[in-house]
């Protein structure tokens, strides 16, 4: 039976892993190098990358470490932030990425999606969107989460869906850094709305996160967290040996 | 030496820096006096098989390949790759594939319970149905990172190992010289790992 998968994210800047509550007030952890081979001996199902980097000479040691990551760790690697054209697509990829995640970029060009869709196939391409409630409605926000898009947020993950993204991450602002669990009504909606993977983010506090996600939600496919991995609150080995516990499928590392 | 066919198809950056990391040589080439000279071959490739098949034949690679498997030397396809070792495959249309194993390829669609979504992307458990060199690393049960939305079926005679989607689908492939994984060993973990080392290491005769 295929398992649900853990994924640790990693947000990267000037080549440093940091990570933020609710986005903001960032603060150093390690090597992201380190930390992907640690993950990786520890069970993690795949790795995602997050540049948060501005500058190009911040963008080259993203790459650099990307480089680095992908010739030590054998899991599945995925890479986002500054994803805005086909080019940003290539540059990753050719440094090791196996998926790439758009956020912002698919909201400034509709198109993208499609296009990498078409030139490096679904599976390659990852929606992420992070998604907030205003008004009573499920929104989609832009720029880390500090801009309204004004746009209803199942619709836009449905057309991306439509457009060819092969998996979703949908990360929950309303939960996110809050540790009290994952948005569970947000992403029950998702799951009812698209047939691609779905990867729930944004909440986890503790293991048993994990297991009320998995349960209420057997459309989740994998749950993805930052801070409680890299600071060693949960540990992905215990993680994945509750999981099993509880009839939840887990691979173990 | 081992020769990773290059025929426009699929990132190798990862198959190539995973056989580095085990200490196999291993060069990415789309040259056919390379892969006749190499000591084993590999097949990747991801995207449709109709393209890919279409690419491998006006390259001048599929003859090569099948003429090197046919003498006895080790080739191993990895996902569409081992797709393409079969006759033909039903990805939409009718496409033929090297030949070098008997069975087709199909999709998932209209054939797996509607609550499993296609692609089958993730980990799941192998089920080894007989003994192969490709599997010595291996044990029942491990996982493996699978991407696909088709699969292979008639191939009873090569079948190595299952897993478990809906039904029993393919996972790997076995016949002589000839192997296949419908998984991706270069991104599969240790255990990947311990395949793609078991695939150099193995016997290797012309």
């Amino acid at each position: 039976m295929i398992t649900k998968r853990i994924i640790p994210c990693l947000d990267v800047r000037d080549g440093r892993v940091v990570k933020g509550t609710n986005f903001a007030g960032l603060r150093d952890v390690s090597s992201p190098v380190e930390l992907a081979r640690y993950y990786s001996d520890n069970g993690a199902d795949e790795l995602v990358f997050y540049d948060i980097t501005a500058s190009a000479e911040g963008r080259r040691l993203f790459t650099d470490i990307l480089v680095e990551a992908a010739s030590t760790v054998f899991i599945p690697l995925t890479v986002g932030g500054g994803i805005n054209t086909l080019d940003d697509f290539d540059r990753v990829l050719k440094c090791g990425a196996d998926k790439v995640s758009v956020n912002s970029g698919a909201i400034r060009n509709p198109a993208l999606v499609g296009e990498a869709a078409k030139r490096y196939g679904d599976q390659c391409v990852v929606l992420s969107a992070d998604v907030k409630r205003v008004d009573g409605e499920f929104r989609v926000f832009a720029k880390g989460g500090r801009v309204d898009t004004g746009m209803e947020a199942i619709e836009w993950i449905r057309r991306c869906v439509g457009e060819g993204a092969g998996e979703v991450v949908v990360n929950s602002i309303d939960t996110d850094g809050v540790k009290g669990g994952f948005d569970l009504p947000m992403l029950e909606a998702v799951t009812k709305a698209v047939s691609v993977p779905v990867i729930a983010s944004g909440g986890a506090g503790c293991m048993e996160d994990f297991v009320t996600l998995f349960q209420t939600l057997p459309g989740v496919d994998a749950g993805l967290a930052a801070s409680i991995f890299h600071f060693g609150e949960v540990r992905i080995d215990a993680l994945k040996r509750l999981l099993r516990e509880k009839g939840i499928p887990a691979r173990l590392g | 030496m081992i020769a990773i066919v290059d025929y426009g198809v699929g990132n190798l950056f990862s198959l190539r820096s995973s056989l580095a990391h085990i200490g196999a040589e291993a060069m990415v080439t789309g040259d056919p006096a390379v892969i006749a000279a190499a000591d084993r071959v590999i097949l990747p490739g991801v995207g449709a098989f109709g393209d890919a098949a279409q690419k491998l034949r006006k390259s001048g690679l599929a003859k090569v390949v099948c003429d090197e498997a046919e003498r006895g030397k080790p080739l191993l396809g990895i996902c569409l790759g081992m797709q393409l070792l079969f006759e033909r495959s039903f990805e939409y249309g009718e496409h033929e594939g090297l030949g070098l194993l008997k069975g087709s390829v199909v999709p998932m669609a209209g054939r797996l319970p509607p609550e499993l979504k296609i692609p089958q992307i993730g980990w799941n458990a192998l089920h080894i149905c007989r003994p192969s060199p490709l599997l010595r690393h291996v044990q029942e049960g491990d996982h493996v990172y699978f991407v696909h939305s088709f699969f292979a079926e008639g191939c009873e005679d090569s079948r190595i190992a299952t897993t478990d989607y809906g039904e029993e689908l393919t996972a790997a492939v076995g016949l002589g010289n000839v192997f296949g994984c419908q998984f991706h060993p270069e991104k599969s973990g240790r255990v990947g790992l311990g395949i793609l080392r078991a695939f150099a290491e193995g016997e290797a005769t012309p």
